[in-house]
């Protein structure tokens, strides 16, 4: 009787500790996103009262700052073309890793299988190696300051892990599926577009939202090549048009912020765990 | 006789298959764009990055003569240099201990299911998956001079008076840069683990348990060392994103404060983008080669041993 009582304290001392661990990560993790988004409803008085509790409404919400967001900042504009840049960044990389994964995984052998583990590592090139000599590029293709400078240059990023990524799905299919179909009069390519790709659907969403959330996430090429306020992304206008000097931005900053984060975030979430697989793989290819 | 029969079948063409039915044929066709594209645009600059280092290069005049090493010279002989070089080991490596100590903890702490484990995911997930460059922003927030978070629950607790000045003081400011790195990278190293986990052995892990091993025991003597790999690969990935990274140091400080907490990237920023002297920007970055070279042959050395195995 005593020592089933024992357990069943030690069991749920445990539970609590358990809950208390995780308890401690997501006030760590999300605690910043709970005061980006406190922030943005609290009047100016409230915020800037080093007295008041920072994280509750002091004095009663307000929707002043999103009012100032939507109608006095270029926000939207930011929005807009960064779904520009996200949907043409996507295009270019179907077009350009569908069809590399799908040869290097099913067309050259062996020599597929290293140059995809090259191509894999050319994502491991940061933008903070080459942005300076990209600049030039750009400047000399006399797209500094445009859109068309992210869209030519974010597929750097997009394409090797895309490739990679596909190559993966394009090896977890059956040989004997597109063979069958050949078999049946299907020529190669025809086999690729009727029964490959269909298959291979998972694997080419999975790039369609990775490639948007990037065109979405990044910042040092776009810090690099666009200055205009009126043609740039959200992660980079945000951050340098919207901090300024005096104090009262707080509450459209961290408006701004969260909204164009948690979308991505979700997103991003929708596919992390095919995303992941792409680096786990990447630890023990075969 | 054989020989040449068999080879004359070979050469023939197969029916109803044309020169670009050939598998090799049509493979490399398939595959020249993204690699046309990947030389032009990753390639290309590399090489043209050591060039401008090797010259004296600047935005106005941005073909320069060729100047030999005296690029490197002058930079490893500058003070502001050695500070970001020794920053760039600094946040880099004491934010990967603190990771792997916090993703360790919870990938175990997530092995057990409990209600609501999807929404506690997404949540320990947020700093991984939502834009830096916007969430960086509510640190500088929480770090501010005078409405810091952090010091109000300070205040509250009686431990603090006025204010920490966060990211005025070089060394609170450098613990600010780690916490956020840290903040960062932990989720994507606990997912990593997390996978690595689910692909353990179970029956070598429930025998164990039978045979009367405890919690730390199976923790350290045979989860452990079976996660060793993926393990490092976790730490390798999450060590290229953050010694490359200029864009926590850049919307948390600017460097500042007195340019105490540049990093090799934003150095490589403010003199070659922002100063317009693109040489010494260009041999700036270069120096973070050799770090990333040496992530990537370790990658492919764990694979090529995972692939004995």
């Amino acid at each position: 009787m005593q020592a089933s009582m024992a357990v069943r304290l030690r069991k749920s001392g445990l539970r609590i500790g358990h809950a208390l661990v995780l308890l401690v990560f997501v006030l760590f993790t999300a605690t910043p996103f709970v005061w980006m988004l406190i922030t943005s409803f609290k009047h100016d008085s409230d915020l800037y009262n080093p007295d008041n509790n920072p994280l509750w409404f002091n004095e009663p919400p307000t929707l002043a700052h999103w009012e100032y967001v939507f109608h006095r900042t270029p926000f939207l504009r930011w929005l807009a073309n960064t779904t520009i840049v996200g949907l043409a960044v996507i295009v270019i990389t179907l077009a350009l890793a569908l069809p590399a994964a799908y040869s290097l995984s099913r067309l050259l052998g062996r020599w597929g299988e290293r140059l995809g583990i090259a191509i894999f590592l050319v994502y491991l090139v940061p933008p903070t190696l080459l942005f300076i000599p990209m600049a030039r590029v750009i400047s000399s293709l006399q797209l500094q300051n445009t859109l068309w400078s992210l869209i030519v240059v974010y597929p750097t990023i997009t394409v090797p892990f895309s490739t990679w990524l596909l190559m993966g799905f394009f090896k977890s299919i059956p040989r004997d599926l597109e063979e069958a179909a050949m078999i049946d009069g299907c020529s190669r390519l025809g086999a690729l577009a009727r029964v490959i790709l269909p298959l291979a659907v998972p694997g080419i969403i999975t790039v369609i939202i990775f490639s948007f959330t990037l065109a979405a996430q990044e910042f040092i090429y776009g810090l690099t090549f666009v200055t205009s306020t009126a043609v740039k992304t959200v992660s980079v206008g945000v951050p340098q048009d919207m901090v300024r000097g005096d104090i009262f931005f707080w509450g459209p900053l961290m408006g701004s912020a969260f909204l164009a984060s948690v979308p991505v975030a979700i997103l991003y979430y929708l596919v992390l765990d095919r995303f992941i697989a792409g680096f786990t793989t990447a630890g023990a290819f075969k | 006789m054989s020989g040449l029969v068999q080879r004359a079948v070979a050469n023939m063409p197969v029916r109803g298959r044309s020169l670009w039915e050939r598998e090799n044929v049509l493979g490399s066709l398939m595959l020249t764009p993204a690699v046309l594209y990947i030389v032009l645009l990753v390639g290309f600059p590399f090489v043209f990055a050591i060039y401008l280092a090797l010259t004296d290069a600047t935005v106005g005049s941005p073909v320069g003569s060729f100047v030999g090493l005296d690029n490197f010279r002058e930079i490893i002989q500058s003070r502001g240099f050695r500070t970001a070089l020794k920053n760039t080991f600094i946040f880099t490596f004491s934010s990967q201990a603190i990771i792997l100590i916090l993703a360790n903890a919870l990938s175990m702490a997530l092995q057990r299911d409990f209600r609501g484990k999807g929404l506690v995911t997404f949540l320990i997930l947020l700093p991984w998956v939502a834009p830096v460059s916007l969430t960086t922003i509510s640190w500088l927030w929480i770090f501010h001079s005078r409405f810091s978070l952090i010091d109000w629950f300070l205040r509250q607790l009686n431990l603090l008076e006025g204010n920490l000045f966060w990211l005025g003081r070089p060394d609170l400011a450098m613990i600010a840069i780690i916490i956020v790195h840290v903040w960062r990278m932990f989720p994507f190293a606990t997912v990593i683990l997390l996978a690595g986990h689910s692909a353990l052995p179970k029956d070598v892990l429930e025998s164990a348990q039978v045979d009367g091993a405890g919690f730390w025991r199976i923790f350290f003597q045979i989860r452990l060392p079976l996660l060793l790999p993926i393990m490092s690969v976790a730490v390798l990935f999450s060590t290229v994103f953050t010694f490359s990274d200029m864009t926590v140091v850049y919307v948390l400080t600017r460097g500042g404060p007195f340019d105490t907490t540049h990093v090799l990237s934003s150095m490589a920023y403010f003199r070659g983008i922002f100063g317009g002297n693109l040489s010494v920007g260009a041999a700036v970055s270069l120096f973070l080669f050799p770090v990333l070279l040496i992530a990537a042959i370790l990658i492919l050395r764990i694979a090529r041993r995972a692939e004995v195995t």
